[in-house]
């Protein structure tokens, strides 16, 4: 699966994945931008250890969940990519933290 | 503040509606996932119309009306909050995350316009990164002028496939391949409806779509059955049935729809009265003719109320604005019937050529034969692990729910609630009305507990 994109003229938005710098455009989401840089897989299951992408990119699947500036369990889909934004995998099941 | 009106979600109805409200006088707040107005379908219309018009013109003439529909809005002077994900509704008080914070919002009137989710296509493989749901596609094309890849399958059936192939050969695209689900019997069974269908528009954007497709060399196959995703971590091939051969098409991505249907999330959790409705295949909060919910101070409009498409949508949100403003005491009955005309109107023009695309386009297998597919996405439970749990006693969603922990994912039964029920309604043999669906309780969303615990009530 890769995507290739159509000329804009929105600004260039640079973030990490996993410590990786990314490229994004102003006004993607998070899940938009990781899956236009190619990135295979965003979390894996819980359960089973299944690689997972987003399916529906509109809130309702919960597959783009990521770890986004600290915080676990975010939808990927719903937050807009920002400049220095810290976005990390999740693998399996996520640690309470209280 | 109190606010008159409290409209949760900003697409054609939660605009409508608002828009029609602050022209009658009422107070009203608008709270929206999203980051800006237009709803999934005018999704990014202001920042895509403003910076990008050859892509805005590509959308089409229903996305530049979505410009002009978000500019009334915004000149309404209705209190607009993006990003602000509601929870909870209780009477007359509205919970919403807003960045980290918990608030909420007094209401004399609730409004839930939070639309359609695509109808969940659940098919073996379905799961495997590089399966995705067309609308998911349409809006990485629309948000972020994503094109996807030469290998593209488009898989089922019901006017958006076409309408987001379409958008896709526009955007100078390529696609490989449309496989539709629908079978051929179903083109002689929605053909008595085609005299309601004629003229209302829907027939020749529909073969005008046909056409475009032709003319860029897409394979079409038609009246497929028994799909199937297969690959090790990701999606390599697509599997089907077609004129009594299999067929195999090796790509790196399957994107599936087979319709939409009314995201039952928030009328359930208010515990709004719901109808199974058989032509369409899909449970609908019940209404009056002014979005009325069977609770008291609540209303719904827009496809979230019933599945009727934007112009619809948005026509039923005008009149639920009107609705308002009468039970606000600021327009009498009269009035409200006057302004409500027109509307009605245009209403029962867009209503009347539904019956051919519900009978072509209802869904071909809304339950999963292979006992092996993934259900429940989250959890990963399989259609034969449900049907096992109906065997020894599961009568219900909530009890297949608390055996299996189906629907008690993330996603909180957003994506396999319908099917689940739809393998009760069918092991047991009976209608899917009798079986109802998961109980839905607040936080609507996951939210972080820090949140809740340092919420601040009557802050909105």
């Amino acid at each position: 699966m890769s995507f290739t994109r159509t000329p804009t003229a929105a600004r260039s938005v640079q973030f990490s994945f996993d410590g990786m710098p990314v490229q994004a455009r102003e006004g993607d989401s998070v899940a938009a931008a990781l899956l236009a840089a190619g990135i295979d897989r965003f979390r894996t299951t819980p359960k089973q250890g299944k690689p997972r992408l987003p399916y529906c990119m509109m809130g309702i699947c919960f597959d783009c969940l990521l770890e986004i500036d600290g915080e676990a369990n975010r939808q990927g889909c719903m937050v807009e990519v920002r400049d220095g934004m810290q976005v990390r995998r999740q693998d399996q099941s996520r640690e309470v933290r209280l | 503040m109190k606010q008159d009106l409290v409209i949760v979600g900003a697409g054609p109805a939660g605009m409508g509606a608002a828009i029609e409200a602050r022209r009658a006088g009422l107070s009203v707040l608008v709270l929206d996932e999203q980051s800006a107005p237009g709803g999934q379908i005018y999704r990014q219309v202001e920042r895509v119309t403003l910076t990008e018009t050859a892509r805005a013109d590509r959308l089409g003439p229903d996305y530049a009306h979505g410009a002009a529909l978000v500019r009334e809005f915004r000149d309404s002077g209705a209190e607009y909050l993006p990003g602000a994900m509601v929870w909870q509704i209780e009477a007359g008080k509205v919970w919403y995350l807003s960045g980290d914070r918990a608030a909420s919002a007094d209401a004399g009137q609730i409004l839930m316009a939070t639309g359609a989710i695509e109808r969940p296509m659940t098919r073996k493989g379905w799961t495997l990164p590089g399966v995705m749901s067309a609308g998911g596609v349409q809006i990485l094309l629309k948000s972020s002028g994503m094109i996807p890849g030469a290998d593209t399958v488009l898989a089922g059936s019901g006017p958006l496939l076409y309408l987001i192939a379409g958008q896709i050969l526009a955007a100078g695209g390529r696609l490989q391949a449309i496989v539709e689900t629908v079978p051929s019997s179903r083109y002689l069974a929605a053909a008595r409806h085609l005299p309601a269908a004629l003229g209302t528009g829907y027939l020749s954007k529909g073969l005008a779509m046909l056409m475009g497709l032709r003319r860029k060399g897409v394979q079409i196959y038609r009246g497929v059955s028994d799909l199937e995703v297969t690959g090790r971590d990701r999606a390599e091939a697509l599997h089907f049935r077609h004129k009594g051969q299999a067929v195999t098409l090796t790509t790196s991505l399957v994107v599936l729809h087979e319709g939409v249907i009314p995201n039952q999330q928030i009328t359930r959790l208010t515990e709004c009265a719901h109808d199974w409705n058989p032509a369409q295949d899909c449970f609908e909060p019940r209404t009056d003719d002014w979005g009325n919910a069977s609770v008291p101070g609540l209303m719904i409009a827009g496809d979230g109320a019933g599945i009727g498409g934007a112009w619809a949508a948005e026509a039923g949100g005008r009149l639920a604005g009107l609705e308002a403003a009468r039970a606000a005491g600021r327009i009498d009955t009269t009035t409200r019937d006057a302004q409500a005309a027109p509307l009605r109107a245009r209403l029962n023009a867009l209503i009347r050529g539904r019956g051919f695309l519900e009978v072509l386009y209802a869904p071909s297998a809304p339950v999963p034969k292979d006992d092996a597919t993934i259900v429940c996405r989250c959890e990963e439970i399989t259609a034969g692990q449900i049907r096992e749990a109906v065997a020894i006693g599961g009568l219900g969603p909530n009890q297949v729910k608390s055996y299996l922990r189906c629907g008690m994912g993330p996603c909180q039964g957003r994506m396999c609630g319908p099917v689940v029920t739809a393998i009760i309604a069918e092991e047991r043999g009976v209608s899917p009305d009798a079986i109802g669906y998961f109980r839905i309780r607040p936080p609507l969303k996951p939210i972080p507990l820090a949140a809740i615990a340092n919420a601040e009530p009557g802050d909105g």
